[in-house]
Formats: structure tokens, sequence, C-alpha cells
């Protein structure tokens, strides 16, 4: 494999840490938020604030990770989404700041009261923030960017009157609920929990209908946005394929009520298939048609840098990660609520 | 003319980023270090009121982290949002840094989210204190990384550009840079300097408000003592700072020090205002002083303002910035000298009121310092953003939206500072720890 695509790979695996983690904890926020507000807080709030809290800054740190390495490895997607992002980028920065300090303020700053001003404020960021990086994904099949001889812009009418551009949103909106109702589903069940168990797998069921309907709609407006990346798409439909399959697993064990492991393996792979063959299609190009990951690819030596102090900060990070799986996903004690107290 | 508003605005914004950004920054390198140091003492010492201390730390820096973070965000993306052009061209030679940088921050946000919630998990009471190790390491490492870049930006190296596009890098030689000693151990003296000066302040507040448990007294001089401390080594670095300047960015000591002429012996000039023939007036001559900062003996050389092009000198008022931050961190180090000096001063025993009172001011002098020492080295190398290679006005965005933007972040950090310090307060005085010491049957302090 050539260095930019090990590059790409690397960052696109980031970005798919990122889907994973960030619609387990916007999705949360949600739930918890609608929970409080329809007065039976504590049936699932405990449960969510459990896993929320040991993990909540990890979040974050894909998302840099993701950005900081498109600007390493492809220095000119710097240029042209750094100038014409910036109303959006700064959106999301505040957004993103908001729920991240609400969170610190309301988990460790009051004494198990829950404020419902904050709880709103997360809530309601756990769904902005994802509709407003999912455009990005819209963007990048170009037309919405362009460049002439005054710089680079971002065409606003061209991005809000797409219809991919919304079909990427309502997606990226059903699929945070669905993982995240997927995940707390498997959590409630380690945990013994029955009564949350129960409403989260109503969440799981219901949010599963319409994801898989807007992945549809955003599989055939790409037709209509990208004609190429659309035929590369069908040239590897296996993939979309099986990701149809997992979801359609994943489904099943919890609507059986078992093996919700497997069931939360099955949804990863699920968007794991979809994810990875959507990126796949969409190469050589990172926006197109102005950037594509050959011709824009940082020099050699940076690369080469840059791939082994990735390698050495996996070796580094992995067991970490592993580690605070074990203590707050897979210790039974804990999931439960009986230790972890904070301090 | 459209691009030129935009770069003063980018300037500003970015500016204002980092001001709010380097405190929150500089608590996050420096107290996982106090925290550790009180549970390790704590544990050792088998005195509780220690470890309770750590405790206490613990949750407040949970907030000021949170802070952080979401600044930290911020500048990581707006410095391609605001910078695009810079990032086109140094993306080339600073991405290993940047990528490392984070890598750090990955550990220490993994480790501190283990680190609170494992109190009392262990079977062995020092494995939760090594928790913090990791903690520590990360987030200094995250500043070394962050502060490699910096200097990279004072005294690039490591590269040839041509046409605009840098051939040849070499990573590790950008990143160690002749800048980077000095810049790394300021930055984490500093921070340390910071975080013990806030904590000491608060042990210090506590102790006149009245409160006069033991615990107070312990934390106070575990606070000001680590303060005395890593005080003298900012100072001392400080002066190997003044050295590196002399010999790699000699406009910018000059500017400084509005030390027009070349020559030997140069006296250095304190305090004062200039006029606009350029004319020093009110100032503190002290003879051969800055050519001893420069190089150690008083018949040094000094380079003059006046060896450099008119459009390529750092404005003159960087004068100001340099001698309020040396001011201040003078009064920080006399501070903690006074406080182990507390038995032969006047005022009453055991501590006199005015010395508490200068110890809670430590960290707001701290912050003070840093912030001008920030901007000192930062508004001290324009015009230039990648000094000799590249100007901020060719750097900035071209997007016509930067105004609006400034006035959204403005809000955003008024609100989340006040609500920080709201919150923090809240949280000490809803739980005192002469509860708290109560609660956990800690009266004498020891457990035996």
């Amino acid at each position: 494999m050539s260095y930019e695509i090990v590059g790409i790979a690397i960052l696109w695996t980031f970005l798919f840490g990122y889907l994973l983690v960030a619609s387990i904890d916007f999705g949360a926020g949600f739930f918890s938020f609608y929970s409080v507000l329809t007065g039976h807080q504590n049936k699932i709030h405990n449960i969510i604030q459990r896993y929320l809290s040991p993990v909540w800054e990890v979040t974050n740190v894909f998302l840099i990770f993701f950005v900081v390495g498109l600007n390493g490895f492809f220095p000119d997607a710097a240029y042209y989404y750094g100038t014409a992002l910036l109303v959006p980028g700064s959106i999301a920065i505040v957004l993103l700041a908001i729920r991240g300090v609400y969170y610190a303020y309301n988990t460790y700053g009051h004494s198990g009261k829950n404020n419902i001003v904050y709880m709103a404020l997360y809530g309601a960021t756990g769904l902005l923030i994802p509709a407003a990086l999912s455009t990005v994904l819209a963007i990048s099949e170009g037309g919405i960017i362009i460049e002439n001889s005054t710089g680079v812009h971002l065409q606003w009418g061209q991005l809000l009157s797409n219809p991919y551009t919304w079909a990427v949103i309502i997606l990226a909106l059903v699929s945070v609920l669905y993982i995240s109702a997927m995940f707390l589903a498997y959590y409630a069940k380690r945990a013994g929990d029955k009564v949350a168990f129960e409403i989260v797998r109503g969440y799981a069921l219901l949010w599963s209908g319409p994801t898989i309907v807007a992945s549809l709609l955003a599989f055939f407006q790409i037709n209509k946005q990208n004609p190429d990346h659309f035929t590369n798409m069908l040239n590897i439909a296996w993939m979309f394929v099986a990701s149809f399959i997992c979801f359609a697993g994943a489904v099943y064990l919890v609507w059986q009520r078992r093996h919700l492991g497997v069931s939360f393996i099955l949804v990863m792979l699920q968007f794991a298939f979809a994810w990875y063959g959507y990126g796949r299609s969409h190469l050589p190009y990172v926006l197109y048609p102005y950037i594509n990951v050959y011709d824009s690819f940082t020099n050699s030596t940076m690369a080469y840098a840059l791939i082994t102090a990735f390698v050495a900060g996996l070796l580094v990070l992995i067991p970490s990660l592993i580690l605070i799986l074990r203590l707050f996903l897979f210790d039974a004690k804990y999931v439960r609520g009986h230790e972890g107290k904070k301090g | 003319m459209s691009s030129l508003d935009p770069v003063l605005l980018s300037r500003i914004l970015t500016g204002l980023t980092l001001f709010v950004h380097i405190i929150f920054a500089s608590i996050g390198v420096g107290v996982p270090l106090m925290i550790a140091l009180a549970e390790w003492r704590g544990l050792r010492t088998n005195d509780m009121h220690y470890t309770l201390l750590a405790r206490r730390w613990a949750r407040g820096f949970v907030i000021t982290v949170a802070v952080g973070v979401v600044t930290g965000t911020s500048i990581g993306l707006q410095l391609s949002l605001l910078w695009p052009m810079f990032m086109r061209v140094a993306g080339q030679a600073i991405a290993l840094p940047l990528f490392m940088e984070t890598f750090a921050f990955f550990i220490e946000a993994i480790f501190l989210g283990i680190y609170l919630y494992t109190w009392d998990r262990f079977k062995k009471k020092y494995t939760h204190m090594l928790l913090l190790i990791p903690v520590a390491l990360g987030s200094s490492a995250s500043a070394i990384f962050i502060t490699t870049v910096n200097s990279f930006m004072n005294q690039p190296q490591g590269f040839t550009l041509i046409n605009g596009i840098m051939k040849d890098i070499h990573p590790i030689a950008a990143m160690l840079n002749p800048a980077t000693p000095t810049k790394v151990s300021h930055v984490l003296a500093s921070s340390y300097t910071l975080s013990a000066g806030v904590l000491a302040g608060i042990a210090a507040f506590s102790l006149l408000r009245g409160r006069d448990h033991v615990y107070y007294k312990k934390a106070l001089k575990l606070t000001t003592v680590s303060a005395l401390v890593f005080a003298i080594s900012t100072v001392m670095i400080g002066d190997s700072s003044g050295k590196f300047l002399a010999k790699y960015q000699p406009e910018k000591l000059a500017a400084a020090e509005w030390h027009f002429k070349t020559m030997k012996e140069a006296p250095l000039v304190y305090g004062g205002i200039l006029d606009e023939n350029n004319e020093v007036k009110y100032a503190i001559e002290i003879p051969y002083a800055l050519s001893i900062l420069a190089g150690n003996r008083p018949d040094t050389e000094v380079k003059g303002l006046e060896e450099f092009p008119a459009d390529l000198r750092p404005p003159l008022s960087i004068h100001y910035m340099f001698d309020l931050k040396v001011t201040t961190g003078v009064i920080i180090l006399m501070i903690p000298v006074l406080y182990v000096l507390r038995r032969w001063l006047p005022g009453r025993k055991p501590y006199p009121k005015w010395l508490l009172l200068g110890i809670v001011l430590l960290g707001p002098l701290a912050m003070i310092a840093i912030e001008l020492g920030w901007m000192f080295a930062e508004v001290g190398r324009q015009p230039w953003i990648l000094r000799g290679y590249m100007k901020v006005s060719e750097a900035a965005t071209t997007s016509t939206s930067v105004g609006w933007m400034l006035v959204l972040f403005i809000l955003l950090y008024l609100i989340l500072c006040f609500s920080c310090i709201r919150v923090l307060s809240k949280l000490f005085r809803n739980k005192e720890a002469e509860k708290e010491l109560e609660t956990l049957g800690l009266e004498g302090g020891i457990v035996h």
C-alpha cells in the first residue's frame, strides 16, 4: 500500500472511532435530557452517567486527531476546508465547547442534583453537533466549495438547497440515536437494570427503522450529487449488503433480548462496512475535485514520521483504552453501580 | 484591502483564544503534579489530610480541565480556519509535533478519567497515585510538543522553502530548533509556578477567613514551598531566554529594551516611556546590565534596533510587556521567600495578615506574568508568522466573516469563564473541608 492510502486509512479510522464513541455520547445526552423532561430520569439517567463520566474527555480527542492528521497528511485540505468552513467550523466549535463544559459542570460541579438548563444544553447540542459535522460529508462531494480568482468560497445556497445535505443530516441524527440506544441496551443489560433496559430497548427498536430508511435515502442522493462516486459504490456493493445483514442481525438480537454484546458488535460492523465502503468509493478525492490523495499529499519524510508516530502512539494508546474499558465497561461491579463514586 | 481586515481580526481572535486557553492549559500542566505530591505525602506519612487535599484539588481540577479541553479544541481548529495559508505551507513541517501533542493529550484524558473514578478501588494504595504519572506526563508532554511548534515559528529550521513550498524537510530538526530548549523549560516551569501559586492562594484565603484548622496550614506549607522552588527555576530559565534572544532573535531583545544602537557595555532600560522622536524618558538605566543579560559579561556586544529594516522591527510597545512580566516574576519569587522567613517578619504570628494576602495574590500574579510573557513572545516576532519566511499578512484567511466569529467567541469565552468561576466557588463552598474531615472521622489527621 502506498503512503497516501495508509494516511487516508488512518484518518478514516479515527473518524470511524469518533463516529462510534461520539454517537454513544451524543445520543446518550439526548436520551438523558429526554428522560429528565418526561419525569422518569432516575430509570435510565444513572446508567448513562456511569458510562459517560469517565470517558467524556476521550471522545473529543478522536475528532482533534482527525483534524490534525488531515492537516498533516494533506496540507492542501487545511487550505481549502479551512478557508471555506470558517463559519460552520466555528459554530461547531462553540457547540462542542458548550457541551463539554456543561457536562463537566453538571457532573462534577453540583452535588448530585441535575440542572435542567445544563441538561437541555447537553441534549440539544447532542443533536446539533452531528448535524453540523455531517454537512462536511456533503461538502466533500463537490459543488459546494468553489475556488475562483478571489479565493476559496463556501456556497451557502448550494449547501442548504442540496437534497444530499439534508439526507446526510437526517442520517446522522437517526444513526446517533440508534447507535446510542443499541449501546445503552447492552450496557443496561450488563448492569442487570431491567427497567432501564426495557426503555432503551424501545428506543433502539424505534430508531432502527428510520436509520435504514435514511441510509437508503442518502445512498440514492449520492447518485444525483456525484454520479462517479455512486458508480464506485455500486462496484463494491457487497460492502453495503454486508452492512445491511449486520443491521438485521443486530436488531433481531435486541428484539429477542438475547446476546446484547454480539448485537452491539454487529452494530459496529454495520457502520464499519458502510463507512469504509463509502470512504473507499470516495477515493481518490478528499474534496471533489480539488483535493485528491495523490496530488495533495505531504512530503514523504513527514508521511513516514507521522506513520511512525502513529504506530508508536497506538502502542501506548491501545493498552490504555483496554484498561479504561476493563475498569468501566467490563467491570460488572462498576457497571452495576457498587463502586466508582467520584472522589 | 479586503484581505487586510481579516488579518487583523484573525490576529485578535487567535490572541483571544490563546489568552483564555493558556491559563487553563497551565493549570492543566501543573496541578496534576501538585495532586500527585499531596497524595504521595498522604500515603507516605499516613496523614489523611494530604489525601483529602489531593481529592479536593482533583475535584476542582476536572472543572478547569473541561474549559482547557474546549478552548484547546478551539485553538486546534482555528489554526486551520483562521490561518489556512500558513497551514498549507508549514503543515508540511509541523504536523509531527501537532500529532504527538494529540497523542499525549489522549493518554492524559484516559488516565484522568480512570483516576477520578478509582479512589478506594485498588488493593494497593499506591496504585491509584501511580495513575497520576501518565496524567502529569501526558499534560507536560503536550505542553512540550505544542511549544516546539511555537519555537519553530520563532526559529524555523529543518526545511528549504522553494516557491512557497517546503522541500527537504527534517521533522525532528524542525522540532529541536534553537528556541525549543528555553521555551519549553520556561513554559513548564511557569505552569508549575502558576499551579502551585493558585493552590497556595486557596489555602491562604481559607486561613484569612479565620479557618485555622491544621489542614489549611499543611496545605499552605506544601504549596508555598513548591511555588518557591518552581519560581526560582522559572527565573533562572528566564535568564537563559534572554541570552537566547540576544543570539538568535536580536531584534526582539532590542525592541524589548529600546536598545537602538549596537554597542558593548549596553545598559538595561527599565520602565520609562518613549516620546514621538523615540527618545526614552523617565526610565531607570542600569549600566552594563543588558550586556550581562545577553552574554554574562559587561563587554558583550548587543545588537541595536537600527541594524534592522524598519518594516521588520517588532513594535516598541513590547518593552512594557517585558518589564511588567519581569517585575511580576520577581514579586512572585519574593512572596514565598517571605513565607519561608515568616518567623522574623512583623505582623501577627504565625502568619502575618499581609503575607497571607500576598500569597492569595500569587495565583493572579502568575496568570498576569504568563499572559504578559506570551504577549511579549508573540507580538515580539511581528511582522513574521514564520520568522524570516512568511509574514502574518500572507497567512490569514480571506474569509469576510471573521468579525462575526470574533463576536461569537468573545461571548462564548465570557460565559465559559464566568460560569467556571461560579461553579468552582460553589463546589468548595457547598462542601467545606472541615465538614469533610468530620465525615471521614479524621479530626486529628493521622490514622493509627
